[in-house]
């Protein structure tokens, strides 16, 4: 993206060269902001790749009735819109974040291991090849759901042992980004920048990084399973062989509800860290966002089977994992009520990052809600499998995690391209993203309630007119996407002028990366910063 | 990048590999783990199949207890499975044996497992049985018929609020399996 060879550097280091030239530059690199752009160049092209699955998920859904797609070919849909948006877009898209971002963040030259960066974005690459591999293949894709409970899963066709080694690909592919991270932030940090020093976004990640180097492994054991249950005979989870399917979903969930907040826990970081910039306030309660952090994904470990409670747990079960489920909501209403606190009095104004990181706020509490009232144990046998889950985790994720990458899009572009973004069409984008966004996920509620079952293509007739409502919702929020590749394409050609080194009024304050010139050099902090701004942790 | 910190890097590097083999060999240990943190806990449902030896217990005639025998069969499996009473009544600490029959319906040679489950879940070690059909691998001949029985006992320790208790058997093809 930026191509722009560091001149003001007098450190004469035989690291301080530019970019190679051609492609191979891009296949071999060990830049951090290079890998950065890679991983989110192809975050943004999973995103539309799994945005397609769901236009035909909800297109199938417009009217009931079998109208564009078969069953099988349906359930291959939700399956891998889940997989390729959780693993290709979503995720990616944050390591991307954090290797642009999190070197200039701590001072530090680069990530503290390059040679495994640059491994693990290809290797993520090939993970995801391999899944959309399994499309072209007879007896389809995995149409079990993302969660890939045995015996459904068992019954895929040819695509069976490939899904599984693209879960293996891809989750080494996590773990090698989650290494680099953690030794980028323990080893690489400039002199000064104490670890209560660091932004937030710095400490999400971190918190991040353990998450998953404790559960990927997890996760690749508990497929591994299904594999060796499939071809060698074993029965973990078969009933017939001594084994039980229950087990897989308790070792599917004690990696699965870890990961949702692998998705979110950055999320919250990039709040923290726009919100204070465009309240033009410190962020507030610097300290206890870092401890709700850490308490959020300590809790995570130890409520898994809240998504199981209708598996037939124990009664002292299923009061355990309800308590403990409420409790989560403590921590992260801690988070809430700071974002609220940081914009009280503010001099805020309302430029796209933050209208996204306020529309987060806003739409993120109402998903934090609903899943409050799934933790309640006997109210969920009403909820579970139905819409209402569907609507619950969409607004956790597209107006929570994809709002809030589509806000660091706009807030560190200047800095990465050194040219400003169009704010019209920005504003534009966030309106009809904000908008239609509701009209798409808001009546799954209604639907959930109502008892429509989730992962079906027809149904009956009572649910057709919200079912309508939410694919017109649809089509309008997939297609307004169209406008931020639009303005992404524009900014690097020049958009509306270039920036300042700040961009922001007073972002200097607020973090280190706001302090080297825009675009940002392919060097920074070869000689480590001497100044590190305390702003976003100092109330004056 | 100094050769100490690269150092350091790769030193860091390796241990946190080492935390993520752990962690895949922990995903494994999950499996008997959380048979014996469910037992810890006394939350374990999972039904041990082996037969216990007979003992007597003292009849608790003031209260009934209805056993309700439930067959099944999983996939297409192709047998015919009938229990010869569905809803047994009896007091706690009295014996009983019911008669299960299966056929096999095919022309060829099956090998099929039943597998126990209860409900609710917690009452299966008050549950005794003393013969059971489902310890063992059965063979069924083409057409072949088998009188299969379970005696078991309610102990009399059985909570006052249980007064209803579903023993279900599921037979599950493993013809497969052996061949493999």
């Amino acid at each position: 993206m930026s191509a722009v060879v560091a001149e003001h550097d007098d450190h004469h280091d035989h690291h301080d060269h530019g970019p190679e030239k051609g492609i191979l530059r891009w296949v071999f690199t060990t830049n951090h902001k290079d890998i950065g752009t890679l991983y989110l160049v192809f975050a943004l092209v999973m995103f539309f790749v799994g945005g397609t699955m769901a236009l035909i998920i909800r297109a199938e859904l417009f009217e009931p009735g079998l109208q564009f797609v078969d069953p099988n070919f349906f359930n291959s849909m939700t399956t891998m819109h889940a997989l390729v948006m959780v693993f290709g877009a979503v995720m990616p898209a944050f390591v991307g974040l954090a290797n642009w971002m999190i070197p200039m963040m701590v001072g530090a030259p680069d990530m503290a291991l390059p040679r495994m960066n640059n491994m693990s974005f290809w290797m993520l690459v090939a993970g995801v090849l391999l899944l959309a591999s399994t499309l072209f293949m007879e007896g389809g894709a995995p149409a079990s759901g993302w969660t890939l409970y045995p015996p459904l899963v068992l019954q895929t066709g040819k695509a069976f042992p490939f899904a599984i080694f693209s879960v293996h690909l891809l989750g080494v592919s996590s773990i090698m980004g989650a290494i680099n991270v953690i030794a980028t932030i323990f080893n690489m940090r400039a002199p000064g920048m104490t670890l209560m020093k660091m932004p937030l976004f710095v400490w999400t990640w971190l918190i991040t990084a353990f998450l998953l180097i404790a559960i990927m492994p997890v996760f690749a054991g508990a497929v591994t399973m299904l594999l060796t249950d499939k071809f060698f005979a074993t029965s973990f989870f078969d009933a017939a062989g001594g084994g039980d399917p229950v087990l897989y979903q308790h070792i599917f969930w004690f990696f699965g509800h870890p990961e949702v907040y692998v998705m979110i826990l950055p999320t919250f970081g990039v709040a923290s860290t726009i919100i204070p910039v465009f309240a033009r306030k410190p962020l507030f309660g610097y300290a206890s966002m870092v401890y709700a952090t850490g308490a959020i994904a300590f809790l995570s470990f130890i409520v898994w089977a809240h998504h199981m409670f209708t598996v037939g747990l124990p009664i002292a079960g299923e009061l355990y994992f309800m308590y403990a489920t409420m409790l989560i909501a403590i921590p992260t209403g801690v988070k809430v009520f700071n974002w609220t606190a940081t914009m009280w009095k503010g001099a805020m104004t309302f430029e796209t990052p933050m209208l996204f990181s306020i529309a987060f706020v806003v739409l993120f509490t109402m998903g934090g809600f609903t899943g409050l009232m799934m933790s309640v144990a006997p109210v969920d046998f009403q909820y579970h499998d139905t819409y209402f889950i569907v609507a619950h985790f969409h607004y956790t994720l597209v107006p929570a995690s994809i709002f809030i990458l589509m806000a660091a899009g706009y807030y560190w572009l200047p800095k990465w391209t050194g040219n400003m973004y169009n704010e019209k069409i920005g504003q534009l984008h966030f309106w009809l993203s904000a908008i239609s966004v509701n009209i798409l996920f808001f009546p799954q509620h209604f639907l959930g309630l109502a008892g429509m079952p989730r992962r079906i293509p027809d149904y009956a007739i009572q649910f057709a007119d919200w079912n309508m409502v939410s694919s017109v919702g649809a089509f309008i929020y997939g297609f307004s996407q169209l406008l931020f590749v639009y303005i992404v394409i524009d900014t690097i050609r020049g958009g509306t002028g270039k920036v300042t080194a700040e961009v922001w009024e007073d972002a200097a304050k607020h973090g280190l990366e706001w302090t080297v010139p825009s675009p940002a050099p392919y060097h920074t902090f070869s000689t480590p910063p001497t100044i590190i701004p305390t702003e976003h942790i100092v109330d004056h | 990048m100094t050769d100490e910190r690269q150092q350091k890097n790769s030193k860091l590097a390796v241990k946190l590999v080492v935390v993520a083999l752990l962690m895949f060999g922990f995903g494994y240990a999950l499996v008997p783990l959380y048979n014996v943190l469910c037992d810890l806990a006394g939350q374990n449902t999972r039904v041990d199949s082996v037969a216990k030896t007979e003992t007597s217990f003292t009849v608790d005639a003031s209260r009934e207890v209805s056993v309700e025998l439930l067959t099944a069969l999983n996939k297409s499996i192709p047998l015919e499975f009938k229990v010869e009473t569905p809803i047994v009544k009896l007091h706690p600490g009295e014996y009983r044996t019911v008669k299960f029959f299966a056929k096999n319906i095919s022309k060829d040679r099956l090998k099929a497992r039943a597998v126990a489950t209860f409900s609710p879940g917690l009452v299966k070690d008050f549950v005794i049985k003393t013969i059971c059909f489902c310890e063992l691998e059965q063979i069924f001949e083409p057409n072949e018929t088998k009188d299969m029985s379970v005696r078991f006992v309610v102990d009399p320790a059985l909570p006052e609020k249980y007064k209803t208790i579903t023993l279900s058997y599921t037979f599950f093809d493993i013809t497969q399996t052996e061949t493999q």
